[in-house]
């Protein structure tokens, strides 16, 4: 195996986002201590939520610097996970719907 | 095992092309410590745990009929007469995310070969996993004790709350605390020099698994606390 210089990177892009998480997680405990509801909240949550798995998986994690290989081991499966949520989702709402419909009875 | 050397047609080449050339010709696939290999085909595999365990939660939350507790309420703190919802998992979170930065410069540190620093810097994200733990601990008694929270029922709502609640924190605190013991066992060995020769791959190793623990808590933080 050709022995590849480990994950080096200039410290200041660590600390800067560190401090990116601590605003956005600031920003997704904003919403709840700013009582936001409906479609608003949701979106904000999962928008702040991807934004910080992001910098986390590729900053922290160096996922930025490693080769295409690699990111296609990781990120092809995910497609798996993506179906089974929507699958789940709507199982999930059949469900609901029956119940709705039987348990009043 | 036969390892072709010519650099050529090896890890060199960027993109698409770098792929096909990483895949093709009988040779070793992945340009990477076979130990972070397995970390990430490691953390891959947990993934889909928790991603089953967050899509089963989403699942039943769906289908049932009665009212989910509202978790903004169920994790509230009184604080000298102060209600502050949510206060504990907004320390508890900024608890894990400054760990992650530690171990973040920890493997910086590492790479550099300042054996000090790093050691110091993976004791203190090893303190801030403890401390996450500590607050978890501090949150299910308060649960179980003063609310009476059960994995079969509690007096806010669905009885489905209780069981979710505890197997989706409990599993990610098993891995925190995991975590903290792994931090702490390669701390020990940078500090005792065991890395000189072989090199300080296994602090990246370690600082992967930490920020994966640190990713899984993201989304519980939005599905579980703010949904």
């Amino acid at each position: 195996m050709s022995e590849t210089a480990g994950q080096q990177h200039p410290i200041g892009i660590y600390l800067k986002v560190w401090l990116l998480l601590f605003i956005l997680s600031a920003f997704s405990y904003a919403v709840d201590l700013l009582h936001v509801e409906g479609y608003l909240r949701w979106t904000l949550i999962l928008i702040f939520m991807f934004l910080k798995a992001g910098l986390i998986v590729t900053i922290f994690m160096h996922v930025t610097w490693e080769r295409l290989a690699l990111k296609y081991l990781l990120f092809a499966p995910l497609i798996a996970i993506a179906v089974l949520i929507i699958l789940m989702a709507m199982e999930g709402d059949y469900t609901f719907m029956t119940r709705e419909i039987f348990f009043d009875q | 095992m036969t390892i072709q050397t010519d650099k050529s047609t090896s890890y060199t080449k960027p993109g698409i092309e770098g792929l096909v050339a990483d895949w093709s010709s009988d040779r070793q696939t992945f340009d990477l410590p076979w130990g972070k290999l397995m970390m990430w085909i490691f953390l891959l595999s947990d993934t889909f745990i928790f991603s089953i365990f967050l899509t089963g939660y989403m699942n039943v939350r769906l289908s049932q009929t009665d009212n989910w507790p509202n978790p903004s309420e169920v994790f509230a703190l009184e604080i000298a007469g102060q209600h502050l919802p949510l206060l504990l998992i907004a320390i508890m979170t900024f608890a894990l995310i400054t760990s992650s930065g530690t171990m973040a410069m920890a493997v910086n540190f590492a790479y550099a070969g300042n054996k000090r620093k790093t050691v110091i810097l993976m004791t203190i994200t090893a303190i801030l996993g403890a401390s996450f733990v500590g607050m978890q601990v501090f949150e299910w008694t308060k649960l179980i004790v003063e609310e009476g929270v059960r994995p079969w029922s509690n007096p806010m709502g669905a009885a489905q709350f209780g069981s979710l609640f505890f197997m989706i924190t409990g599993f990610h605190g098993l891995h925190v605390t995991a975590g903290v013991i792994y931090l702490s066992i390669i701390a020990r060995k940078v500090a005792r020099g065991d890395y000189e020769k072989k090199g300080y791959a296994i602090v990246e190793i370690t600082g992967l698994y930490w920020h994966f623990v640190d990713l899984v808590w993201v989304f519980i933080f939005a599905f579980f606390y703010l949904w």
